[in-house]
């Protein structure tokens, strides 16, 4: 592995104030070291920030609770809040890796993960995400695995995290401490578009750390469910998976979310689906004209034409286990 | 300039001293900022029963664990744990007595070829004293989906675990045998 220099932050604000051109920080390194090993990272230091104080999960008096960015996921995953009012969130993060994984990856680091693409691993293929203008070779290469929503010519990776799609369909908002200062970010504007320039993915400056995520308040009553289809039963990334959350109003759908996985350049949310879905009967029938409504623009590539109808599939099945959850939970009220 | 908020920069081609608690032992040791625990386990401390697999986090082989819990050690910078505990598979059997895990891993024939077995043991020791994960097969079955057995020894490992519980139970209301005042 190549070599680096190390130190380690104890102060978020200055810590922010550290960074030289090619420095990286370091938290869970899952990611980081992974790619550092097959020299697709080059970084010139690692800033461990392991000690800064951003392990808190807590309440905010408007109702969303902030996460601190370096609770890991499987602290975040087993938080009796996040269960009890953001199970969509527990069940992405739980599906998501091993459990030595997600004891390492944290919150923010999930947010910071790269394409699992083997074009943009692999330092000897042509990939425009890694190495800007060198072509991509995911294209017309062995593409079964890549996007066929948010591609462009430059690329098509698809973004990896089941953690993202559940906090797209949640909303949340990225606190970013840089050198300027402290400032927010929407989440579903936090990651990138690949367009001409894949090598930026994401709203993140030189010099910036994440240091927190809000959830939006959570819906009530409602039903969520994060549906994770893959190659195998455990421990794969998705083909295509849903997180998808609404809440009843009698026999019609209130409010919706709707957010997909496996398939899109960035964590894939679909407010048209959603609002598709809104003052609807929860019924099969608005469910798969949601899915046709959320898939209406993909464009597939040679080999994973099978993930449209896959899709649609896990946003059917997403939707009908949310509204018998949202039934269950509306029963559970009553009956308080 | 460096300031006092991000200290002790270490420059690519030096070494820094790292001070860690390794099986339960106090240790003071000097590593280069690259140096992946794994790395340094097996070929600088000598400790060869932690297993290199794949060195990308993908098959269990390197799982150590980091004050209790089950890791990668494949995935993590030596200097990354200062001030931490680390539990190999040398770690796991005390006062000269197998860890329960070990023991039904024996009984219950849980490997073939042995590769992946200490990061099984490792796994399945830490799991067993975490509450959060469920006690059933199926639950055991996932939490230790991140160990790979090219062997398929899998059906007998997950009996082996669930035998260790039983055991870990059983310690746990036995009287002990000695040193009860």
């Amino acid at each position: 592995m190549r070599t680096f220099a190390f130190s380690r932050a104890d102060d978020v604000a200055q810590a922010a104030h550290q960074t030289a051109p090619e420095a990286a920080f370091v938290a869970g390194g899952t990611t980081l070291l992974d790619l550092v090993k097959l020299d697709v990272m080059r970084p010139s230091e690692l800033i461990d920030i392991n000690r800064l104080p951003l392990k808190n999960v807590e309440w905010l008096d408007d109702g969303r609770l902030k996460i601190g960015a370096l609770v890991t996921n499987t602290d975040l995953a087993h938080h009796p809040d996040v269960q009890q009012h953001y199970p969509v969130l527990s069940q992405a993060l739980l599906a998501g890796a091993s459990t030595q994984l997600r004891n390492m990856a944290t919150t923010a680091g999930n947010v910071m993960q790269r394409t699992r693409c083997p074009y943009y691993r692999d330092p000897a293929a042509a990939c425009n995400r890694r190495e800007p203008g060198s072509g991509c070779d995911a294209r017309h290469g062995l593409n079964r695995l890549n996007a066929v929503l948010g591609g462009s010519d430059a690329c098509v990776a698809v973004h990896p995290s089941d953690m993202c799609v559940a906090m797209a369909a949640i909303g949340a908002t990225l606190t970013l401490q840089g050198p300027e200062g402290e400032r927010e970010v929407a989440f579903q504007d936090f990651h990138r578009l690949p367009g001409d320039t894949p090598h930026i993915e994401h709203d993140l400056a030189d010099g910036e750390l994440i240091t927190a995520i809000t959830l939006d308040a959570p819906l009530v009553p409602a039903g969520s469910y994060y549906l994770k289809l893959r190659d195998r039963a455990s421990y794969e990334f998705a083909l295509a998976s849903t997180a998808a959350q609404l809440s009843l109003d009698g026999e019609m759908i209130g409010e919706a979310r709707v957010a997909l996985g496996g398939v899109g350049t960035k964590p894939w949310r679909c407010p048209e689906a959603e609002a598709a879905l809104v003052g609807q009967p929860a019924e099969m029938a608005t469910f798969e004209r949601a899915a046709d409504i959320a898939l209406r623009d993909a464009v597939p590539l040679e080999h994973n034409a099978f993930k449209i109808p896959l899709a649609r599939q896990s946003i059917i099945r997403a939707l009908r286990e949310a509204t018998r959850l949202a039934r269950q939970s509306g029963e559970q009220e009553g009956q308080a | 300039m460096m300031d006092d908020s991000v200290h002790s920069r270490t420059a690519s081609s030096e070494t820094q001293s790292l001070n860690l608690t390794l099986n339960g032992e106090p240790l003071t040791l000097q590593v280069a900022p690259n140096a992946v625990l794994l790395d340094v386990l097996r070929e600088q401390l000598g400790l060869g029963g932690t297993k290199k697999g794949c060195d990308h986090g993908q098959c269990g082989a390197c799982t150590v664990q980091i004050d209790g819990q089950a890791m990668n050690s494949c995935l993590r910078l030596a200097v990354m744990c200062e001030g931490q505990h680390v539990t190999t598979v040398e770690g796991l059997a005390r006062d000269g007595e197998l860890h329960p895990v070990q023991q039904s891993f024996l009984e219950c024939d849980a490997f073939q070829c042995g590769y992946c077995t200490p990061g099984q043991m490792m796994s399945a020791a830490a799991l067993l004293e975490d509450e959060r994960i469920g006690t059933d097969d199926a639950s055991v079955k996932e939490a230790m989906s991140g160990n790979i057995c090219r062997c398929g020894a899998y059906k007998n490992i997950l009996t082996a675990i669930q035998q260790a519980r039983t055991q870990l139970a059983h310690d746990a209301t036995a009287p002990r045998k000695e040193g009860v005042a």
